[in-house]
Order: C-alpha cells, then structure tokens, then sequence
C-alpha cells in the first residue's frame, strides 16, 4: 500500500483465504511485520498457522487474498514464485533436510543452484553459516548423522545461507526431544537479537516471551487477538485466550 | 561324459556372446525408454500418464515369447519386414523390459520423501532445478535393489530368442543335444543340460555382484533403502 | 475381411488350447504352493542343513532360466522315466517344470511373509503357552497366508505368462497353436495380436477377481509391501 511505509514492513498478508475440502482452515487472515520484528504464531492445532505460513510462500496456493514481500506483491499470477521464495526462509517441523547431501551440501546448495553462486563462494558462505548455528564441526555429516536439534539447526543455517528478508518457521521444535529444543531456541534468538525478521508458529513460551515483539493468537482460522507479550500474559482481552495461554503455560512450561 | 566337458566350451564359445549381448543391450534399452516413462507417468500430464501405463499393461500381460514371434514372425509375414533375429529379439525383450524398468524407477521416484521436494522449492528451486538435484539422486539409489532383480530377469529371458533362432546359449545347448545322445546316450542330455543352466548361475552372481558392488559405492549412512516397488 | 472378423475365426482353435494353458498354470500353481509351504518351513523353522538344501533349491531355481528347468526335465529326464516303464507327457513334464520353479519363489514370498509376522507374535504365542508348532499353525501361518496373497497373485499371473514355454515342447497350449494358426495365414502380425489380446484378457480378469479377493479379506493394520519376481 502507498504511502503508509515508516517503519520498512516487509511482509504484507491481507485477508487470505484457505478451503481444505469443505473445511475453511483460514477465514481471512491478515499481518504485517516490520523488518527486524519477530511475531509468534499460537493458537490450538489444526487453526490454520501452519496454513498461514504456507501460504505466505506458496508453498500453498491460498484461494484468495494477498500477499506482499516490501513493495511487491508476490501473489500475482506471473510472479517468479521461484525468486520470490528464495527470498523468504522456511524452516520445517519435520527439518526436511536433503538426505543424500552433507550438511554442509545441504546449506550450499541453494546459494549454488539458485542464486548461481560458484563453488568456492557458495562453500565458504555455508560453512560461515553452519558455524553460526554452532555446526561447524559437522559440515560433512550426512542428516542421519545427525540429532534432531543439530538437523534443525542445519535447516536454519540452509534457510540463512539464501540471505532472506524473513524467515518463516513452523513449529520448529514440536519434533525434537526435549534435551535438544534448547539448542535450536538459542539460535532463534541470537537470531532475533540480531535483527532478522522472523514469523514463528511455535508453542515456546520462553521464546515468545524474550524476542517477540507481538504474539498472535489464531482459533479457528482467523486471529482472535494479538499484542505485545507481556500485555496479553497479564491483560488479554478475549477469555479464549486467557485460557490457552494457561494451558500452554501449564502444558509448556515458561 | 568326455562330450559334456567338451560341450561347455562350445556353449560359452558359441552362445555366450550373444546372451550377454542381448542382456546388455535388453538392460540398456529397457533403461533408455524405461526412464522417460517412468518420468512421465510421474510428472506429465494426465492423457501420457494414461498412454503409459496402457504401455505398462500391455507388456506385463503378455507373454514374452509371444512378443518376440509377434515381432519377428508377425512383421516378416504381415509386413514383409525381415527384422534380422537377433535384432528381433533384442526390440521385442527391450520393449517389455522398459515397461518393468518403468515401474521400478517410478516406484523410487515416488518412493522419495515429498518432504524433499517441498524442501527444495522452499529456497527457491525450480521444479526441474528440485527433480534434478535433490529427487533423482535419491530415487536413483532407491532403485538399484529392484533393477537387480531386473537384471536377472533379462538374462533368463535371453534363452527364448532360441525360439527363433538367435544362437545364445540356449540355442547352443539345444544344437548340442543331438550330438550328445549320439555320443554318449540320451541319459547324458540331463547333464549337459545341468551344465547349461551352471553358466547360467554364474552369470547370475557375476551380475548381482557387481551391482551389489555399485549399491555399497553410492551408498550413505542411513539412506533407506527399502524402496517398495508396486507392482 | 476386417480385424475382428479375422479373429472369431481363429478364435475357436485358440481357445481350445487356451485350456490347455490354463490346465498348465493350475497345475504348476497348485505343485508350487504344497512344495513353496515346504521350503519356506524349511528355510525358516529348518535346522542347518535342511535349510542349506532348501536354499540350494531357491537359488538354483531362482538363478537358472525357466526354459532350461524345462528341457531338464522334459529331455533330461525322460530316458529315465522309460528306464522304469513311465512315459512323460509333455503336459506332465510342464507342469512340473514350472511349478518346482515356481515352488522357489513361492516359498521366497512366504518366508518374507512369515519373517515379517514372527517376532512378537511368536512371543506372545509362546507366552499363553503354545508349542512352537501350535504356534507357526495358529498365529504365525493364518497372518503370513493373508500377507503372501499380493506377492502369490503375482506368481500367478507369471505363471499364466511362462505357461507359454511349454511351446519348446510341442505341447498345445495357446502360444504353440497360435503359432500353428499364425503361420497358416498371411495374417500373421494380426493371428498372434490375437494371441496377446487373450493373454491380456486372462491376465486382466485374474488380476482383478485377486484384488477383489485381497479386499474381501483384509484385516485393517495387516499389511506388507510386495516382493518383486
């Protein structure tokens, strides 16, 4: 939109649709964030968040609504999707790691192939980036080599290594034993520390608590209430959301 | 007994040849138009998935002696095309093991994670770029198992080109024959024959051998490799 | 005369020996089960020698062609047979070529079977109190049976196909009449297109009247991937 832009938003979603069958999982959802924001996703299972993310790099097709990354929208129809998502990170549940590539193949090859990079350069950039998620030592493990925690770290360092302007990350913890979910959080929040821009759908309380700027609580495929962290844990408006946020303390711990 | 041990070398002499001719030349045409099947009926349009999987049928339905008289015999008579018979064999064989081939490397394609796939157009991949660097190399190692089988497929297959006339090795055997019953008695054919079906096992081995070999080279820790092929 | 035209009439000779093939395959099947049953016993529950010969078996049936097996013990064996007064048919000598070969891989298919059932079943078996052979006859066979069904419905339709073989002996299954009947015409491609259609149309209606046998007794969570012949 003209003219509104102080604060540099760089991601725009405005009242996005979604129907999976005869269930609308997103009922017109829209956000913003601003760079150098982080915003955290909660919300009971199977509301849409992980829709929402989706969405946002077509990775889903949502049936309406659309979205911008800066200025442009991305979801026109001749958009290069392709250009577009090596702009915005995705880290997955499920880590998605490239099974038949070392860790540090996993993290080059983005660089490689779709920004062209030549070899040298590429494997340089992926080993500054492993040694930045603290895997340095393990740039030629194969994903099965590796724990949960140092896969999901691995997936971070992949999602880095494309410089993106957001990073988007689905529940990234919700597969990990509990030992390792620590290692991947201190990543998450040097990396909000730092500056990057970063929309998570987590359960991590701790998390939200220290870096997000805003949590956003969604039920039933739209956002029912969101704010600043400390306001909606002492304050929040709707009792649906007092509720969960109970429980998931309870559940989560802090 | 003299004649049988003078007759395995005629066998591997004359008839080894052309049976491992054939298998490679089975093997390697099966994989050249197996392959674009397979990723055709995996990525294409829903009319080439159809027109492929009649293709699939229409080999695995039919008999491949059958095939190889409908090639040679039919197209001679019908047609007035004279194939030369070894050439005969080797399209009709070729034909039915690219439907077979298909579906073991359709089967490792569609046996590799859509995790990856996703994976892949999440950073920015094309469809083509995600196949080509992250899918096909997985489905690849995925697909060695079962095209081992396939390769002891085609080489037992290679004994029914004697049908019409190819002289493999089980043409050979078969000229042999009468010259053992006249030498040493017709008891003695079982023996021959055992012998035949001995170079056969040991062609078996070799083969699964060295493919065995190639799966430990490209393997890696962890890879599944239990690709399960639908029939 | 058109196509179809040309086919009703060599239909009736072909399927007269399409019996024949069918005879064949039956035949083979049902020697292949009893000897696979054995074998796959044998290589599972056997102690090491028997299950020494039954792997000699598999593999050499397994690694050797079908065509071989056949002449072995159609020509191979047959000067033995009138050694002791007995002549044997070529029908004979089919179906018992093809059903030790398919015996082999019968018998592979049912021990995957039985080794992907074995391990807690067997336990729990035994917990209740059941001896070992209660136990393989009760628990584990019941589930390997149904397990086997996809990979014994390959092996039948392979058998259909390879009944042709029996060509090399001058028996009158289908592919050797239609032979007869395709060299007895100009229309050669078309007599043995025939012959392919009723292949097809036999390995179809197998093929489907299986699948709706493996419907009809599936117990949910019961499940294993195929094994490749």
């Amino acid at each position: 939109m003209t003219g509104e832009s102080t604060n540099d938003i760089v991601l725009r979603a405005q009242d996005i649709h979604k129907t999976y069958g005869d269930l609308e999982v997103l009922r017109g959802v829209s956000c913003e964030l601003a760079r150098g924001e982080t915003k955290v996703v909660i919300g009971p299972s199977g509301t849409g968040k992980s829709t929402l993310l989706r969405c946002i790099n077509q990775l889903t097709i949502p049936d309406s609504g659309r979205v911008w990354l800066g200025d442009t929208e991305i979801t026109c129809k001749d958009c290069d999707i392709n250009a577009v998502r090596a702009q915005i990170g995705f880290v997955f549940q499920d880590f998605n790691l490239f099974t038949h590539l070392t860790a540090l193949q996993n993290v080059r090859i983005g660089p490689m192939r779709v920004k062209k990079m030549d070899r040298p350069t590429a494997t340089r950039l992926a080993v500054e980036e492993l040694e930045r998620v603290g895997l340095g030592d393990k740039a030629g493990a194969y994903p099965a080599e590796l724990s949960g925690g140092q896969k999901q770290r691995v997936s971070i360092a992949r999602a880095l290594a494309m410089f993106p302007q957001l990073i988007l990350f689905d529940e990234p913890t919700s597969a990990l034993d509990p030992e390792l979910i620590g290692e991947v959080l201190e990543v998450m929040i040097s990396l909000a520390k730092e500056g990057m821009t970063m929309l998570c759908v987590t359960h991590e309380m701790g998390f939200a608590r220290t870096v997000a700027d805003e949590i956003i609580f969604m039920e039933g495929g739209i956002i029912l209430e969101q704010g600043a962290p400390d306001r909606l844990f002492s304050n929040a408006r709707e009792p649906r959301t007092r509720e969960f946020l109970n429980k998931i303390t309870e559940l989560y711990g802090e | 007994m003299d004649t049988i041990l003078h007759s395995i070398w005629p066998i591997v002499r004359d008839g080894l040849p052309n049976t491992v001719l054939l298998t490679l030349g089975l093997l390697g045409l099966g994989l050249a138009l197996g392959f674009p099947i397979a990723f055709a009926q995996v990525y294409g349009y829903r009319p080439l998935r159809w027109a492929c999987k009649g293709y699939e049928q229409f080999f695995r339905g039919v008999p491949a002696l059958v095939l190889i008289l409908l090639l040679h015999s039919g197209l001679a008579r019908s047609f007035h095309i004279l194939l030369p018979t070894f050439a005969s064999g080797l399209i009709a064989l070729g034909l039915r093991s690219s439907a077979y081939q298909s579906q073991i490397f359709r089967g490792a394609i569609q046996a590799v994670h859509p995790g990856q796939m996703i994976a892949a157009r999440s950073i920015g991949m094309s469809k083509w770029q995600a196949i080509r660097h992250i899918v096909l190399p997985q489905a690849f190692r995925l697909s060695i198992p079962p095209w081992t089988n396939e390769y002891s497929s085609v080489l037992k297959d290679t004994s029914l080109v004697s049908a019409i006339g190819v002289v493999e090795m089980m043409k050979k055997t078969m000229l042999l024959m009468p010259t053992v019953q006249y030498r040493e008695g017709a008891k003695w054919i079982l023996m021959l024959l055992i012998v035949a079906a001995l170079v056969y096992l040991l062609l078996t081995y070799a083969g699964n051998m060295g493919l065995g070999l190639l799966e430990r080279r490209v393997r890696l820790p962890g890879f599944e490799m239990t690709g399960k092929v639908e029939r | 005369m058109g196509f179809f035209e040309f086919a009703a009439d060599i239909l009736p000779r072909l399927l007269a020996a399409t019996g024949v093939t069918l005879e064949i395959t039956a035949g083979s099947m049902t020697l292949g089960l009893i000897i696979g049953v054995l074998l796959a016993l044998g290589r599972v529950y056997g102690a090491r020698p028997v299950r020494w010969v039954t792997n000699a078996y598999i593999q050499f049936f397994r690694g050797t062609p079908l065509l071989v097996q056949l002449l072995i013990v159609y020509y191979g064996l047959s000067p033995y047979f009138r050694m002791a007064g007995l002549r044997l048919s070529p029908l004979v000598a089919a179906i018992a070529a093809l059903g030790l070969n398919s015996a082999a891989y019968q018998a592979e298919y049912l021990r995957g079977a039985i080794q992907a059932v074995r391990s807690g079943q067997m336990m729990a078996a035994r917990a209740v109190g059941m001896s070992r052979v209660q136990a393989i006859r009760h628990v584990i066979l019941p589930q390997a049976f149904r397990l086997v069904i996809p990979s014994w419905s390959n092996e039948l339709i392979y058998s259909i196909k390879y009944s042709s073989l029996a060509y090399f002996i001058s028996l009158s299954e289908l592919t050797f009449v239609g032979k007869k009947v395709a060299l007895n015409t100009a229309r050669t491609f078309e007599a043995y297109l025939v012959v392919a259609a009723i292949y097809l149309v036999i390995v179809v209606i197998v093929s489907r009247l299986l699948t709706m046998l493996e419907n009809r007794i599936r117990i949910p969570g019961l499940g294993v991937s195929r094994a490749h012949r």
